[in-house]
This record gives C-alpha cells, structure tokens and sequence, in this order.
C-alpha cells in the first residue's frame, strides 16, 4: 500500500499543500504548527538540499512519535551547519559524536530507552540516526550494518549529496560515476569519477531484511513523509535514503534543488521506491519521462561531458543506469504508457 | 551556573545568526495580470472569481463576477470567450472552460434568485441611459451602484436590444435574458420601454438629466444593389431576426438565399433551417477570409446547412439567382471568374453588416460623426460634455462582450464626471506568462466538453443548442484554473525554504517572507507554481 496521491484537486498531492484539501489531508510542512526541528540561522548553503530534507523528514518523525524523538548525528555538513559552538539549530534532543558512529550511538540510546522502559522509567522515546552519504556509505557503515544484522529499534536516515560536501567535495561510494569531484578531476582517459561497481545501499540494507527500507528525494514532499511516517509504525532498524542535491558539490544554481531531485527520479537516475523485509513493495512512477541529459546538464560536476565533442559514450553509459534502474525498480507505469 | 567538563558557553540559538546578511536578492510576492483577464474586453477578473468557484463557494464567485459584468447567464451562451483563446492551460492540455463556468455561475444565480446589491449612497444626480441592450443596461447597473439615479429609454417593446433582436433564442434563452435584465431593474434602474429618443438634447433638457449615456445598437441592415426582378423577396438579415421576436414571423419561402459571411449571416440561415427552410449561403470569399466564428460556421454545416463559398449574386429573378464563382488574388480580394450558376431561391436575406440610427444626434454642439459611429475620447465621451456613448455606436469590433465592456468604463467615466473628477484607471500588473509558472504542480485535468442537443432537434426547434454543465463538472473545470500571477494558497514557498524563512499566514492571508533569515537562494521563485513571486537586487 503506497501512498494515495489525490487525483485532481487543481494541484492533486504535488504541492506542499493545498487550500482545497481537508487540513489531515495536507502535509505535515503546510501545518503552520510544524516542529521546524531545524530552525532557521543555520549555516547551510543558499538552496541547501540537505537542510531541506532534514527538516521535511524529522519533523515528520516528530509527528509520528508524538514529540517523543532523539536523533543522533554523524559527523558532515548537516552537523557542522546546524550546531557551531555554542548555537545549535536543533529543537529536538540531538547527539553528536563522531563522523563514524551515528548508528552505534543511536543503538546504545535505544538499549537505554529499553531498560528504562523495563524499569519504569520515561515513556516510549523513539530513536532516529542521521547522516550524509560519507559518514553512512563508507565511515560509517560497518556501524550500520552491525545495526540492521542485530534489528536494534533505530530509524537510520541517509542524506544523500553523493560526496563529501562539507570538508572541500571529495568522493565518496555514493559519488556517481563520472561526476567531477576534487578528489576524480575531469582529466585524463576517464574523467571524473571512475565507473565502479557501484554502492547502493537501500539495495544492502534489504539484504539485511530489516522491517523498511525506503528511498525518497526533497522533490517530492508528501512521498518522504508518508515514508517516514511509514517507518515510524515498525519497530526494529529501518532505513531511508533521501536524494538532497547540493549546489556547491554538485555546481547548480541554488533555486534549482528541487528540480534537480524530480529531475533525478524524471530520468531513472535515483529510483523512488519502498521494501519491507526484503522485498520491494512500490516504487514512484515516472510521470515524465526525461532522458539523463536533462539531468546532467544543469550541473557543472558533469559539464566535461558536454564539452565541444560531448562525451556521447559515457552519456549512453550513466543512461544505460537509469535504464537498469527503470526495470528494476518498475519506474514506468505499465498501465499509463 | 555549574558547566560540564571544557564548556564555558551557556547553549544558545541559531536564531542569533542571522543568515539574511547573506542575501544578494531578495524574494518579492507579486500578483501579475492573468493572460484572461487581460483579454476579456468586459475587463472581468476571471482568475478572480474562478478562485472562490474552485473552493465551492459559487454565490461569492458570482458577487465577485458581477462586480464587471452583470449578464454571467448571457456571457456564458453568447460571448465569444477570446479569454480561452489565451489561457495558459492551453500549453498543458486544452483552455480552462472559462465561459462554461461562468455559465453555470449565471444559471445558479437564476435558480438560487441572487441578488444584485447597491451599496453606495445616493449621489441625488440623474443619468439617461439610451437603449436597453448589453452596453446600456451594463451602464446603468454600474451607475446605479455608484449612486446615480438611472432612467433607461428604448424604442423597443422589451429590454435586451441586440441581445434579443440580433441573437437566436437556440443561443441565448429569452427567460435567461428576462432575469438578468429584470435584476438590473431590480436595482433601482427605471428602465421606459417604446420611448424612442428623437432628440437627444430635448430628452435631458425635459427630464433635468445631468448626464447621458448612449448605446443604439445597429438595427439596420446594410443594403447592397442587386438586380432583381419585380417579385423578388429582397430583405435585410437583422430585420428577419427582429421579426422572429414577434408574433408575425417572417415568411422567407422554402429556398432561403443568405447573402453575407458574418455570424448574422449565420444565425439567420441557423433560423431559417429551424422555421423547415432549407438556406444557402452565399459569400463571396473563403471559410478562412469569413468574419464568422468557425464554431458558428461549424455548427450551421453539422445541422445541414449548405455554404456556397467564393460567390456573389448577380442578379436575382423571380423564383432563382445569379452568382457568379470567385477567386482570391493575390492580395486575398476575390475577382469574378465568369462562372455563372442559378439557384432556385424563394426570397434573398441580406446579412452585410449593419448601420446605428443617429437621428438623435442632430444638432448636438462638439458631437462629432465618422463612418456612421460617433467620435469618443478615451473616457468614452463624446465632443459634448457630459454625452457619452458605447457599444455599437462608437469605433470598436461589435459583439456583446465588447459592449458591456463599454457600459462598465462609461459609467466608471460618467460617475467621475459628474463628481468634477476624472477617473484613471488602476495600473496593469505585467502579464502572467507561461514561461513563469512551474507547471509541475498542477495535477493532469482534461477539459469537460458542454453537452450538444441533438443534431435533429437543432434543426427544427428553437432549443438551445449548447447545454451547461451540472455542479460537479463546473467544479471540476474551475478548479483546472492555474492561477497564474496570484497566490492560491498552495504553500510550496513556505514549504520548500531550508531556512523557515517564510512565514505562513494563515488561511486567505498568503505569507510574508522573514529577511533576517533569507539567503535568497530563489527556491520559492522556481517552485512556486503560479509565478506570484520573483527576485528583486539587494541594494548592498
């Protein structure tokens, strides 16, 4: 059971709200009551993808649990932005340790929220860890692993930039392949960054068979809440990946965030999808289909390859992605095309 | 207070930061001008009132309809609804259906018996309103909301003028036509019947006026030499039409020739098919050279209508006619090609446009007359103070929409007159083009085509032909409407700013931005999906 859109009521369930819908049928961003668990007077960029992502997705989450949250923070940009000595911008208990071991911190507050449960103590407290796609895809993620494998009862949410934004844009797994970062310049035979194997890890984190696994991007609001809404009625490690592009690494203009993240899903480049236990239970459908192209070319990480003789082989490469992605993941509505 | 191990600070907010001393632009909200409403020569706010219909809320929709435009009953059956023709919509799938909306706005007002209002104090000045029809009675509902007395004078036996004497009842229904009329009587307007003005000045000098407003439509039918034997039945479009308003119809024959090419040309031989003629027209140039609407033209073929393009008669006889086959130059004039052919035809109808009686205007000092329409200023008077006129009477296109239109900023004029002012209107907002909207967002909606009769009772009853729509389509099609250039409330900015820096207002008052956090990263702007807010350079 994927989320419901509304059919047509002038915008349907696209915009963040809608004055013609009943207010439980509005997201939890339109409510003028919202958490705002990330205030305002952070330190992120202009058109901040992460802030963004971080904000629609907690206070989700403080929804869900009534106000009753702790989050647990890796090291990256959403830590450093939201929380300089002496400020922090979080109005939610919140924990920082190191960059590694956000889903080990979040294990040891659920295990204490356990016992203190058992003895009476506090009431039922929910746990949500977070953090970039370096401290989740590579630091951290022995950490996370050992997390899903022991089922702890932690929503694990990934904000996935595809690099390492905060200490200069360096390459991360989650980096993709051919995209310019300071560590995989555009030069030589193969600029950019190399085609790997390639590290998606909803796909690992269904492996572990855990409860939830989702992924979801900042352009479409009512599919992440009701994700992390969704999340929120398991108990056990859960994990969702939400796409948060970002102007500086990603060298697009500031107001085009949102559109980078439709676009993202538009051409097949970041599937939209939800599992249980294992096993796909829906993916978003494409409602315009788009080459890579569309993509690729509003961000300067991929300028080299559109260059005077545009790089049409690696083009068909990451297109040839998307269409993997598109097959595997059902991206296309049969019954609407 | 005790502080942990290495910590000298007391915890603080963010809010101290404030991150808008980052900002090089700034987000402005904005209403821009909807390509519809731009269009619509009655200057009604379609976005506007399309607005409240899309919440349901059909009576305040019509209040705010009526603030331009009387007649939304008339104007959704008879207006030609340029308004869709520009509509933004139409880049998506098709044109929202404006005038079927604002026809059943009209119809609901009728079956719900909503009142007009006046609201205005009495100002004690009077003004004479000449002709009943669209641009008379639009004048006279505006000036008597503004306060003035009104006294309407027609030569005819009812209100409506060309809207009862030019258009079909299969068009526009003549109890449509008597509610909307009667609730501008309703009003206060004192509307006199049979009272053809012969002199203008004489009539305000009698009844103390302190201002006139004339509409005289054009009633009469041009007329064009044709040769013709001495039985031929020759007679004009425009008094087939009136005719059809009494109780003596015309009696055409069988074999009904029409000679013309405009939408009288077409709503005579419409007329004539229903009265069990069998019409022709002739016209002397091609369907696209043809001042008719295509739809007119489209709708006269489906009910068997037979055109004969590229023709003009030469002569009529006795119990036939004469054309003769035309070709277009170069310059797209049509030539005569000495192709003759004979046409059986009982009588001729010609519907070669119309002239306005001026008789009323002898003699009046500074009034000034060319190519048979009274000269206008930009305020619609005429050279002599304090008469004004509009409608068919004055250098426009003739239809209804355009009258009404005319009535409306006459009666804004003539109220600043009379009060010693002169009135200028609101500045225009720039035009909301397609290219600032974010299409995105609005969910796919094809448009509700309105119901057809059926072809065989379109060609022999006086029903209407188009149907309305019933509630939940009319809602369905109001709520296709983009908004474009006016916030409708969606909240994407106030969703989509990573900093909160926009502050939501609550229902029906739309949202400020907070400066002491805005970055100006532009994602409201390129989010927004109606176009309502742009950047505007800092000054730094």
């Amino acid at each position: 059971m994927s989320l419901q859109p509304v059919k047509f009521y002038q915008t349907g369930t696209f915009t963040v709200g809608n004055r013609l819908l009943a207010p439980e049928e509005r997201s939890v961003q339109a409510n003028m009551e919202r958490t705002n668990s990330l205030n305002s007077g952070h330190r992120a960029c202009q058109g901040c993808g992460e802030a963004l992502g971080a904000r629609y997705a907690i206070d989700a989450a403080m929804i869900a649990s009534q106000g009753q949250l702790v989050a647990a923070n890796a090291t990256g940009c959403l830590e450093v932005f939201s929380t300089p000595y002496p400020e922090t911008s979080w109005q939610i208990p919140w924990i920082h340790s190191l960059f590694g071991n956000a889903a080990a911190v979040a294990t040891g507050i659920a295990a204490a929220i356990k016992v203190k449960k058992a003895k009476g103590q506090g009431g039922d407290v929910r746990v949500v860890a977070q953090g970039g796609d370096g401290g989740t895809t590579d630091i951290g993620f022995g950490c996370l692993s050992g997390m899903f494998e022991r089922n702890d009862d932690v929503l694990y949410i990934c904000y996935d930039n595809g690099g390492y934004m905060n200490t200069g844009v360096q390459r991360s797994s989650a980096t993709p392949p051919a995209a310019r970062t300071a560590t995989t310049m555009p030069v030589g035979p193969e600029p950019g960054n190399a085609f790997g194997q390639g590290k998606f890890v909803p796909a690992i984190a269904m492996a572990h068979e855990i409860p939830y696994v989702a992924t979801a991007t900042v352009a479409d609001l009512r599919d992440l809440e009701y994700k992390v809404k969704k999340a929120m009625t398991f108990r056990g490690a859960r994990y969702i990946q939400i796409l948060v592009p970002c102007p500086l690494g990603w060298g697009a203009a500031s107001h085009d965030t949102i559109r980078l993240s439709r676009l993202a899903k538009e051409t097949g480049t970041f599937p939209v999808f939800e599992a249980e236990y294992g096993e796909i239970t829906s993916s978003s459908k494409i409602r315009r289909l788009l080459p890579v192209e569309e993509y690729l070319k509003p961000q300067k990480r991929f300028a080299h390859l559109f260059g005077k003789t545009p790089a049409i082989d690696t083009i068909a490469r990451l297109q040839a992605i998307a269409d993997k992605n598109i097959r595997r993941y059902q991206m296309l509505d049969k019954e609407a095309n | 207070m005790d502080k942990p191990y290495a910590i000298t600070l007391d915890p603080g907010s963010s809010l101290a930061n404030h991150t808008g001393s980052w900002r090089t632009e700034r987000p402005v909200y904005v209403d821009r001008l909807p390509p519809c409403n731009n269009q619509c020569p009655a200057g009604e706010d379609i976005q506007g009132w399309l607005f409240h219909a899309e919440s349901g809320n059909y009576e305040k929709a019509w209040q705010h309809l009526t603030k331009d435009n009387p007649f939304p009953a008339i104007m959704g059956r008879v207006c030609y609804h340029s308004c869709e023709s520009v509509c933004n919509r139409a880049k998506i799938d098709s044109p929202v259906g404006i005038n079927s909306v604002e026809r059943f706005l009209g119809d609901e007002a009728i079956k719900r018996k909503w009142k007009l209002s006046q609201t205005a104090a009495d100002t004690g000045k009077h003004v004479l309103v000449v002709g009943a029809g669209p641009s008379g009675m639009s004048a006279a509902y505006h000036l008597r909301r503004f306060g003035h007395r009104v006294t309407v004078y027609d030569a005819g036996p009812f209100m409506g003028g060309m809207m009862r004497f030019g258009i079909p009842k299969y068009r526009l229904p003549r109890d449509i036509l008597d509610a909307e009329m009667q609730r501008v009587v309703d009003l206060g307007v004192e509307v006199k019947l049979n009272s053809k003005v012969d002199n203008i000045l004489e009539t305000m000098k009698s009844g103390k006026f302190d201002a006139a407003f004339l509409a005289v439509g054009a009633h009469i039918g041009k007329r064009a030499f044709i040769p013709a034997g001495a039985v031929s039945k020759i007679v004009d479009a425009i008094s087939v039409l009136r005719s059809m308003e009494n109780e003596e119809k015309p009696m055409l024959g069988r074999r009904v020739i029409v000679y013309g090419g405009g939408n009288t040309a077409i709503d005579v031989a419409r007329t004539a098919k229903r009265m069990g003629a069998e019409p022709i027209i002739v016209y002397r140039r091609n369907r696209e050279k043809a001042p008719a609407h295509d739809f007119e033209i489209e709708e006269a073929m489906q009910e068997g209508i037979m055109i004969k393009w590229l023709s003009t008669i030469k002569e009529a006889g006795d119990a036939n006619i004469t054309i003769e086959k035309m070709v277009l130059d170069d310059t797209g004039f049509p030539q005569p090609t000495g192709e003759f052919e004979t046409l059986e035809a009982d009588s001729v109808v010609l519907a070669l446009g119309q002239d306005v009686d001026l008789g009323l205007l002898e003699g009046v000092p500074g009034l000034a007359v060319a190519d048979g329409v009274v000269t206008v200023d930009p305020n619609m008077m005429t050279g002599h103070a304090g008469i004004f006129a509009g409608g068919d009477m004055v250098p426009a296109d003739r239809n209804i929409t355009i009258a009404v239109g005319h009535g409306k900023k006459a009666a804004r004029n003539i109220d600043a007159w009379l009060r010693g002012t002169s009135y200028t209107a609101p500045e225009k907002h720039a035009v909301a083009n397609f290219e600032s909207l974010n299409t995105w967002y609005y969910a796919d909606a094809p448009k509700t085509v309105r119901p057809m009769l059926d072809i065989i009772r379109r060609q022999s009853t006086f029903e209407e032909v188009q149907g309305g729509l019933d509630e939940s389509t009319a809602l369905f099609e109001a709520r296709r409407c983009l908004s474009c250039g006016n916030c409708f409330e969606c909240d994407n900015c106030y969703g989509v700013c990573p900093d909160n820096a926009v502050i939501k207002l609550g229902p029906g008052n739309r949202f400020k931005f907070n400066l002491d956090y805005c970055k100006g990263c532009g994602m409201c702007v390129a989010e927004c999906p109606c176009g309502a807010i742009t950047m505007e350079p800092e000054n730094i």
